[in-house]
């Protein structure tokens, strides 16, 4: 009864952004696709953060790794969009992969640091081979090449379509990702090591997992990222781009499936109506962040589970 | 020029790099060493140190080497109150939680950074440097300022170990991070101390900033540096020791200064493809390696 009354939400959820696509003004219809593709990394990062405890600073890598799989393998190896889609998730759990074989070593504030230094490292990468990679400057993807068969992505609804089929498989995933046996795990790994150690469950190995598949996630939403918006820059790998992920799922509730899209949902529109009166749209992240640490640390979904709903996956 | 000028020339390029490096650095590991704070927004104390050093020379009248006494003095105790304002109003209410600890000092960073561009505007300040002399050395004439920097570093310094050591205030924060409970049992207060050591944390990379802000202009993204270079110096150092520390900014101030002056000259190729980029790489790299496979740090020994 229980596991009916959560995928039943999850499925409301979905049908209503499903619906709300013929009613949104074309401006919303952009601003959701991309609130969708920033939800799927929100995801990824939640299955690190929220429900395995790794607080990592340096996602933004593993999305660079999807966003520049995507965008360079369309724009120097005429890959197709459809084949992007693909080789993002794999370049980014791949990254996620080899970053986590050394940084997983470390715990705590030590890994922020290592994962944070990492992703600089990647940031200079790409800004180092300029040649290939434009910079700053960045990778426009031509109109031509954004179509999956005849149907051409730039336009508004089938950009919102192919955000919402993303959103929507890695929503449907998490959600049985988090209610599998392995994600009961990780969990055990958040909320006690040392205890789920002598369980026998290896931590190495069930972070690594964790880890790889937020990899996978967040190298979709790169991929899709370069697809459906058809730009690749060097200030998407920035640490700015570490840092969004975190605010979203401390925002919506860690640990929660639907908090990191809630995050993202109220988050966008926040520095946008923000950026509208002021263009010091830096201080209402700012403040976000030592109001949610200080206050609800727990996050919208999470305080609601807490409290009312405790069903809430 | 000579080699050898061109070395010397290097090797004071490099102490004056090291010095205002071990300062802020020093900063950042007093408050790790301490209060167990991963403090992120430390370039950003930097940065405003240096954007009111601007502010406090551009206001005050008078001839430059009083206005800029005045700003080594205000300065810091403007940065510390701050820091000190946001301890006691999120880090302590945070009960100084490592991993959240560190998130509400990200959310300082932009704060601070966002507050800056917003009072002071994007161009960066000048600020006239107080002293006005040239040195002579053997094939070049180097800035009598950038002397004067290195002496009040290594000035500032030896205060720093002496009130540490010797006095009171150090006994009481040297107690404080051995063990708090306790501490708090012999009637030490705490909180004070904690606010303290990060007033003090921030106020010494105020005084770097502004000892740099004649040879470097003010501007409100100038933290970013001060604080990877910190953190890497820290980090190198081994968390929380402050021998370690200046040890390590030397090594690294004098490394990120002699390459590119030095290289070129010894190896003409230099610069076709080993760009400063990929030296910030590789030390990146570096010192990510060293937190993995020796956390204590390369002097440090580990810690039970």
């Amino acid at each position: 009864m229980i596991d009916r009354r959560a995928l039943f939400l999850h499925l409301a959820v979905l049908a209503a952004l499903l619906a709300a696509l013929p009613m949104l003004a074309a401006y919303h219809v952009t601003n959701i696709a991309k609130i969708m593709v920033l939800a799927v990394y929100a995801m990824g990062y939640n299955i690190a953060f929220g429900y395995t405890g790794l607080l990592s600073l340096g996602h933004a890598m593993f999305f660079a790794a999807g966003l520049y799989a995507a965008g360079m393998g369309i724009s120097l190896f005429g890959l197709s969009a459809a084949g992007a889609l693909v080789l993002g998730p794999v370049a980014g759990g791949l990254a996620a992969t080899l970053v986590g074989l050394l940084a997983l070593r470390t715990a705590g504030v030590a890994f922020m640091i290592v994962t944070l230094m990492f992703a600089q490292a990647g940031y200079l990468t790409i800004l180092y081979f300029v040649k290939y990679t434009r910079g700053d400057e960045g990778i426009v993807i031509a109109r031509a090449a954004r179509a999956i068969g005849s149907v051409d992505l730039s336009a508004d609804t089938p950009r919102y379509l192919l955000a919402f089929g993303i959103f929507a498989l890695a929503l449907l995933l998490n959600l049985a990702l988090v209610r599998s046996p392995f994600g009961r795990i990780m969990v055990a790994m958040r909320e006690n090591e040392a205890r789920s150690r002598m369980l026998g469950y290896n931590p190495y190995t069930v972070k690594l997992t964790a880890l790889a598949v937020s990899g996978v996630y967040a190298g979709a939403a790169g991929a899709a990222y370069a697809v459906v918006f058809g730009y690749v820059g060097a200030s998407l790998a920035s640490v700015q781009y570490s840092i969004l992920p975190l605010l979203y799922v401390l925002l919506g509730g860690a640990g929660t499936v639907l908090g990191p899209f809630l995050g993202a949902l109220l988050m966008f529109y926040l520095i946008d109506y923000a950026s509208s009166a002021t263009s010091a749209y830096l201080f209402i992240v700012g403040a976000a962040l030592i109001l949610l640490v200080l206050f609800a640390p727990k996050g919208i979904l999470g305080t609601l589970r807490e409290r009312h709903a405790r069903w809430l996956p | 020029m000579q080699l050898g000028s061109i070395f010397l020339l290097a090797l004071l390029e490099g102490l004056v790099s090291a010095s205002v490096l071990a300062l802020t650095a020093c900063g950042l590991s007093l408050v790790f060493g301490i209060m167990r704070v991963v403090n992120v927004a430390h370039g950003e104390f930097f940065m405003l140190g240096a954007v009111l050093a601007w502010f406090t020379a551009s206001l005050m009248p008078g001839p430059p080497a009083l206005t800029f006494v005045a700003a080594l003095v205000i300065c810091p105790l403007i940065v510390g109150a701050v820091a000190a304002l946001a301890d006691m109003l999120v880090l302590k209410r945070l009960n100084y939680e490592p991993e959240a600890t560190i998130v509400a000092t990200i959310g300082l960073l932009y704060i601070l950074q966002q507050g800056a561009l917003t009072v002071f505007g994007p161009n960066a300040l000048p600020v006239p440097a107080p002293l006005d002399f040239r040195l002579q050395f053997p094939g070049f004439g180097y800035s009598g300022y950038k002397i004067a920097v290195i002496l009040a570093a290594v000035l500032l310094l030896l205060g720093l170990w002496l009130i540490l050591t010797r006095t009171r205030i150090g006994l009481v924060m040297r107690a404080t991070q051995i063990d708090r409970a306790t501490a708090r049992a012999f009637g030490i207060n705490v909180d004070r101390v904690y606010a303290g050591v990060f007033a003090m944390g921030a106020g010494l990379a105020a005084i770097a900033a502004v000892l740099i802000v004649p040879i470097q202009q003010a501007h409100y993204l100038m933290g970013a540096d001060p604080l990877l270079l910190s953190f890497s110096v820290v980090i190198i150092g081994g968390l929380g020791s402050l021998r370690g520390t200046v040890v390590a900014a030397l090594l690294i101030g004098m490394v990120d200064q002699m390459i590119p002056i030095f290289m070129p000259v010894v190896f003409p190729a230099y610069g076709a493809w080993f760009t400063p980029t990929l030296a910030k790489i590789i030390a990146t790299l570096v010192v990510a390696l060293v937190l993995v496979f020796r956390p204590q740090g390369l002097f440090g020994k580990r810690m039970a």
